[in-house]
């Protein structure tokens, strides 16, 4: 009885590898509908002229998921305490403001750089332990963080935070406006330019590598790929693109508060992230545009209730939808291209 | 020495309230980052109680007891079950999820101001011995976490229910073939750690306060109890949270200026050095 079953699988297997090599060279092309989403912002700024602010804040928000999306999703680095490193770029932007360097750009630079540097850094805290140890390590530095901003208010303003950050004009041609024309446009460019170079990432052998480590972190090293450098390395990109986010927040509200290091700001990412859908790079973008929206326009029913429909979301998106928006989105596709496979099969 | 004694109540208090976290996290494996709603119903449960219908403090107990633990079964059975096996991710997502729509519904019906509490005379007032200043209420908490350590280590160790739990937990498929209900055991587990959150809620009111953020303000402190306690382990969770009891307070009288900075950074350290906690085993 086994025989005609092996012959049946034979092909069905060959078939599926091929499906999967031939799914690895389109992943690393443009397609026609990711071309479509990038009209969007370009047709939001068209559309909505005067919600800039609004539609800054979701660039910015995308670019902090995008972020966590390189070591959760592509490295499974679960992490509580991504805010740290928002913060820490947010900052760095606030007092290089104050001190009257007030270069968009190099403040980018600079906060890369520096939470780069915690990142790689903290990241040797990570390599070790359960998930749980590294939910617990990773919450505890972006706490620490957060009270050594509280405490030493005499640099960071403490609870009050810094306002009123000069920004220069961007390349000194481009000067930041009331209603935040410029700094949307500006958001939005930056964000493609680092989505742009995340995507190459994730399609080159080291992005591959990285996929490899958290579906099967015992092989990998069989197949040569050293497991602790290639997670320092994703961990340090990532905390750089938080940073670089966390400093478009602050240029382009020219304020820093110490909620970019609380505890919330780390759990409402994590939560656009899967509410999107993990190791896809558009689900922070999608999940991102969604929470921010649903948020506003909740908030302005009531502020004080919208974080009950943001828990009801979470609970149904546990029990029922995985995946977030675009692992769902992807099942329903692919089910739908098997029950149309089986229908032409049949005879 | 009065800053030791406050420490180790305060810490008493949050054993009280992580246990049961302890037993669902380490025993069942479900990351419940819900867990301080059920220890906030009970605080609620005991202020309504004693302040709109005039029950005695220590008569609100039983039901600051009972209904997180009726609340616990009602839930377990609906929504958590079914996550018994899913990611740690998952299981901290909902447990969010829930968190959230609880903070809401606290708001809505409480309002977002602290719930006020007189104690009964007897255990309020402190009294003096040389170089130590007792509070009797905190004296009582530390009495009321030592009984409640204790029973639930022999309840653990030496009942027929506690070796079926351990059962369980170690090798679900062979305690089913031993026939022992596991759903059972699971929920009545569930129940207990619920019902122990609630007691330390109920208790707490008077040392942490109470108002709608409750699950989330302390939601850090009792994961430390459990991650550096060592989870599933009910004598680690208390060494664990005297220990952060008395270095949360005495921190903040010696060096307020770095606040609750102490504490994270020995988590972060002992978490560095034994990632399975203080007291846990090893990861088998």
């Amino acid at each position: 009885m086994t025989t005609p079953s092996a012959i049946d699988a034979a092909p069905d297997r060959a078939a599926r590898i091929s499906a999967v090599t031939r799914r690895f060279g389109r992943g690393a092309r443009w397609q026609p509908l990711e071309y479509l989403f990038w009209c969007l912002p370009v047709a939001a700024y068209f559309l909505f002229p005067g919600n800039y602010l609004l539609l800054s804040q979701i660039a910015i928000t995308s670019l902090f998921a995008l972020s966590l999306d390189l070591i959760f999703g592509y490295a499974g680095i679960i992490s509580l305490g991504h805010a740290a490193f928002f913060g820490v770029g947010a900052y760095t932007v606030g007092l290089l403001g104050v001190r009257g360097v007030g270069d968009p750009l190099l403040g980018l630079a600079l906060a890369a750089l520096l939470a780069a540097v915690l990142g790689f850094l903290s990241s040797f805290l990570l390599l070790r332990g359960s998930e749980l140890a590294r939910l617990m390590v990773t919450l505890g530095v972006a706490l620490m963080l957060y009270e050594l901003a509280n405490k030493f208010s005499d640099v960071t303003g403490g609870v009050d935070g810094i306002p009123g950050i000069e920004v220069k004009p961007v390349l000194g041609l481009f000067e930041f406006d009331l209603f935040g024309r410029v700094g949307y446009l500006y958001s939005v460019l930056v964000l493609f330019a680092l989505f742009w170079l995340a995507r190459r990432l994730v399609h080159s052998p080291f992005g591959q590598s990285l996929r490899g480590i958290r579906m099967n972190a015992e092989r990998m090293p069989a197949l040569g790929v050293p497991i602790n450098r290639r997670l320092v390395a994703i961990y340090t990109v990532g905390a750089a693109y938080a940073g670089v986010a966390g400093a478009l927040l602050a240029q382009t509200n020219q304020f820093v508060s110490l909620a970019v290091l609380s505890f919330e700001n780390s759990a409402d990412l994590l939560l656009i992230l899967i509410l999107g859908g993990t190791g896809r790079l558009y689900g922070g973008l999608i999940g991102a545009i969604v929470f921010i929206v649903a948020k506003h326009v909740l908030s302005d029913i009531n502020p004080q209730y919208w974080h009950f429909w943001l828990g009801l979301a979470l609970v149904l998106l546990v029990m029922f939808a995985r995946g977030g928006i675009l692992g769902t989105a992807a099942q329903w596709l692919e089910s739908r291209r098997q029950r149309a496979q089986q229908a032409a099969r049949a005879p | 020495m009065t800053i030791v004694f406050d420490g180790i109540a305060f810490g008493m208090l949050l054993f009280l309230i992580s246990v049961g976290l302890s037993v669902t996290l380490g025993l069942m494996n479900f990351v419940n980052l819900a867990h301080g709603v059920f220890a906030m119903v009970g605080g609620y449960v005991c202020v309504i109680l004693l302040n709109d219908q005039g029950v005695p403090f220590l008569a609100t107990i039983p039901f600051a007891v009972m209904v997180p633990a009726l609340l616990g079964v009602v839930l377990e059975r609906l929504l958590y079950r079914r996550l018994y096996e899913a990611s740690a991710l998952d299981q901290v997502l909902f447990s969010l999820g829930l968190v959230f729509i609880a903070v809401a519904t606290a708001h809505y019906f409480f309002g977002a101001r602290q719930q006020p509490l007189q104690l009964p005379a007897f255990l309020s007032g402190q009294f003096h011995l040389p170089g130590l200043d007792v509070g009797i209420y905190r004296l009582f908490l530390v009495v009321a976490g030592l009984l409640v350590a204790l029973l639930l280590q022999w309840a653990v160790v030496r009942t027929a229910f506690g070796a079926r739990l351990r059962a369980a937990v170690d090798n679900q498929r062979t305690a089913r073939g031993l026939g022992i209900d596991v759903n059972r055991v699971f929920m009545l587990t569930f129940a207990l750690g619920s019902g122990l959150a609630g007691l330390g809620g109920a208790l707490g009111v008077e040392i942490l306060g109470m108002d709608p953020e409750f699950p989330v303000k302390y939601l850090v402190y009792f994961l430390i109890v459990v991650t550096v306690g060592g989870t599933g382990n009910i004598l680690g969770s208390l060494y664990a949270a005297l220990l952060l009891g008395v270095a949360d307070v005495a921190g903040k009288y010696y060096v307020p200026q770095i606040g609750a900075f102490i504490i994270y950074a020995i988590m972060v350290v002992i978490l560095i050095y034994r990632p399975q906690g203080l007291f846990g085993r090893a990861h088998h």
